[in-house]
């Protein structure tokens, strides 16, 4: 009967009821993130972290540990009790209005991101331009870089806030043009269109006996595959994250952009990276992992197919159904886990480099898979499926001898070998 | 024209989101006008393109309304935010701006230009309040269908012009050729 | 949206535009004199927009989406495109002058003059 009632009050307040059902949890998991974030590094780095805080002492002496759970709550409180220095000649209102502004996007950009089948929950708005939405929201938070590192009067922080700037616009323009090759595939900008069209059969091989079993995952397919690897090098980048962390760099430029904020702005920062990192990793798993799906398998394809196990397929069904937003937020985790991952195991790119990643290496190859989508979609509803993973195939390999090509005319540059011998103490004397 | 006053359109939820929505974009564009300040003057046309894309999504155009989120808010003014502040254009003393008797000419001519238009142009229009766009009109569909077929040619001399943009920017802000 | 006229649109068009040249006059900051153009363009494109719904030219060229209802979205994504370029090769035509004379204000640049 809350359904009922649910159904009936106004679309407004069912948008704010949907609202708090994807922000109380954003903002739960955020500690959470937290925690796991530093337990993982410190399993990573060959050390134990965290894990004295929630630690209850019983009379007997005997010691129950939950693992530091409460850890983030200690930093929070930490953080809000410490003093709040506002530098004297920094600009008030901007230096206040920065750190909102970067929290802001982390947060609207889960508006479009549908974390389970129902409709009526999710997502927040099914609009007609939902990936498009991601891209506007995601080149919202240039601006709350840009103006903390703006409004500290301080020139380690301007150039830090420039600096990240440049890199968030950078990699933007590949992160868009991914997600393009994957509604050129899909026809449609709808998030829920994206969750629908991985349903399919495998490739769309329809007649092909065990692979129309398995769902089209984007992930799956060739030029998914490469739009999902730059995607997620354009996510890491985009969240200022390990290692494309230049502009928090603590050893190079103090703090970066935010250098002149203590407490709780610098708390408020925090938060909006890890929301953000929680709403990308949702956008990849719904653009390019069949979102709220269990499993990349057709239930409704095997039931068909094979009627002796109905009652079988029907309770998996009902898992994949039912605890779709369970599904959607463990593979959100195991993304997480690969940030951290990424941020345990490389290091730190130098500015140029980082650029030059963004620019020369990751822009033409989403360019290049752009090309082979168009292909694929021509051959495929001209064709067929096999006939489109033909001209996939055969657009690779006209890429990479293009690539190969254009490498023989212009080399990239030799260095000179320069090898150094040392020199044998005892032979030099002798 | 003023006896019997009534409005020709009834006050809806719509009139009055619209109110909220335009008056927002009207104050952040006379502030872009009136703050000594380049930093605030670029801030406030941020948020007076930020609510216009609200305004063109309440004219059911939303791929147009997400596109100058993307474009206008997200490229453009931060475009203008980095040179502001490479610059340091921001601080007041660089560019003290004075008495002028320009400031009053200024404010007249607008006035009067307004109200030339406002009286041969928009008064005549004051009856219209039916919709005859389709629904679909703003889709990302109708659009790509449209610029593909019809305005082909256009699409592809803007591309040509951007490229020309960007080839121009960069030799513009090179150091040394 | 239902219930809001042609003339809501077209009146905050016309006050932006009305903004955007009263502030290129007055305004001695060229970026400032900039975001007014900006502020101009962006008017033209509510203007265009405010149209294209409420007084689509009625010719049908074509029976699935007559092109004269997309005409004023078309106009607007032109805009957008032409702003966009503009503002770049602006930007760096100003950065240029300061990287010369050390100075922005442009009341001072009167070489041509006289």
């Amino acid at each position: 009967m809350i359904w009922d009632w649910f159904i009936h009050i106004h679309p407004v307040a069912q948008a704010l009821i949907r609202v708090l059902l994807i922000v109380l949890p954003i903002l739960i998991l955020v500690p959470g993130m937290i925690w796991w974030e530093r337990r993982l590094l410190s399993w990573m780095q060959d050390r134990i972290g965290p894990n004295r805080v929630a630690t209850l002492t019983l009379k007997n002496g005997k010691k129950i540990s939950f693992w530091g759970l409460l850890q983030p709550i200690a930093d929070g409180v930490k953080l809000f009790l410490k003093e709040d220095i506002t530098p004297a000649a920094a600009d008030k209102a901007i230096y206040f209005i920065a750190p909102a502004l970067a929290l802001f996007p982390a947060f609207a950009l889960s508006g479009t991101l549908p974390w389970g089948p129902i409709k009526e929950l999710t997502p927040i708005a099914d609009v007609n331009i939902g990936v498009l939405y991601v891209m506007a929201i995601s080149s919202l938070g240039v601006y709350g870089v840009v103006l903390a590192g703006y409004s500290g009067n301080n020139k380690y922080s301007l150039m830090g806030g420039l600096r990240a700037s440049a890199q968030l616009i950078s990699y933007e323009l590949a992160m868009g043009m991914s997600l393009a090759c994957m509604v050129l595939a899909t026809g449609s900008l709808r998030m829920t269109d994206m969750v629908k069209d991985q349903e399919g059969p495998l490739l769309g091989l329809a007649n092909v006996p065990v692979v129309n079993a398995i769902q089209n995952w984007h992930a799956f397919t060739p030029f998914g595959f490469i739009s999902m690897v730059i995607f997620m090098v354009c996510m890491v980048a985009e969240t200022n994250r390990a290692p494309f962390d230049l502009p928090e760099a603590e050893n190079e430029l103090i703090a970066g952009y935010h250098t002149e904020y203590s407490s709780m702005k610098f708390a408020v920062f925090f938060m909006g990276e890890y929301a953000a990192m929680f709403t990308f990793a949702g956008v990849l798993s719904v653009v390019f992992f069949g979102g709220y799906h269990m499993l990349p398998i057709r239930w409704e394809f095997l039931s068909g197919t094979n009627p002796q196990f109905a009652s079988l397929i029907g309770f998996f069904r009902g898992m994949d159904y039912w605890l779709a937003p369970i599904w959607f937020l463990t593979k959100c985790v195991v993304f997480l886990s690969a940030f951290i991952w990424l941020r345990a195991t490389l290091p730190r790119l130098r500015y140029d480099q980082l650029m030059s990643l963004g620019w020369k290496s990751l822009l033409p190859a989403a360019l290049a898979n752009f090309l082979v989508v168009t292909t694929w979609i021509f051959c495929n509803q001209m064709y067929g499926p096999v006939a489109g993973l033909g001209s996939v195939l055969v657009g690779a390999l006209v890429i990479l001898g293009i690539y190969r090509g254009v490498k023989k005319v212009y080399p990239s540059p030799v260095y000179e070998d320069r090898t150094i011998t040392l020199v044998d103490p005892a032979k030099a004397a002798g | 024209m003023l006896e019997g006053f009534s409005l020709p359109f009834p006050i809806t939820p719509q009139l009055g989101v619209f109110a909220l929505l335009a008056s927002i974009a009207a104050i952040a564009s006379v502030g872009v006008v009136f703050f000594q300040d380049a930093i605030r003057s670029a801030l406030c046309l941020v948020i007076n393109f930020f609510v216009l894309a609200f305004l063109y999504f309440s004219l059911n155009a939303e791929m147009l309304g997400i596109t100058q989120i993307v474009v206008y808010t997200g490229a453009i003014m931060v475009l203008f935010l980095f040179v502001i502040m490479l610059l340091a254009l921001g601080s007041q003393k660089l560019v003290k701006e004075k008495l002028d008797p320009k400031k009053f000419i200024g404010l007249g001519l607008g006035v009067v230009m307004a109200g030339a238009v406002a009286s041969q142009i928009v008064l005549p229009l004051a009856k219209i309040t039916a919709i005859r766009a389709p629904d679909k009109f703003g889709s990302p569909q109708a659009i790509g269908y449209t610029l593909m077929s019809q305005y082909v040619y256009p699409f592809e001399i803007a591309s040509v012009l951007l490229m020309v943009g960007i080839v121009g920017s960069i030799l513009l802000a090179k150091r040394r050729i | 949206m239902q219930g809001v006229p042609l003339v809501a649109f077209l009146a905050l068009g016309l006050f932006m535009f009305t903004v955007g040249v009263v502030g290129v006059i007055m305004r001695r900051n060229p970026i400032v004199i900039f975001m007014c153009i900006e502020l101009m363009l962006n008017a033209v494109n509510l203007t265009f927009l405010a149209f294209a719904r409420y007084m689509p030219a009625p010719v049908v060229t074509n029976p699935s989406i007559p092109a004269s209802v997309m005409g004023g979205q078309m106009m607007v994504i032109f805009v957008m495109a032409v702003a966009a370029a503009e503002v770049a090769v602006g930007l760096g035509i100003i950065m240029a002058i300061y990287r010369l004379r050390d100075s922005v204000d442009i009341d001072e640049m009167n070489l041509l003059k006289g």
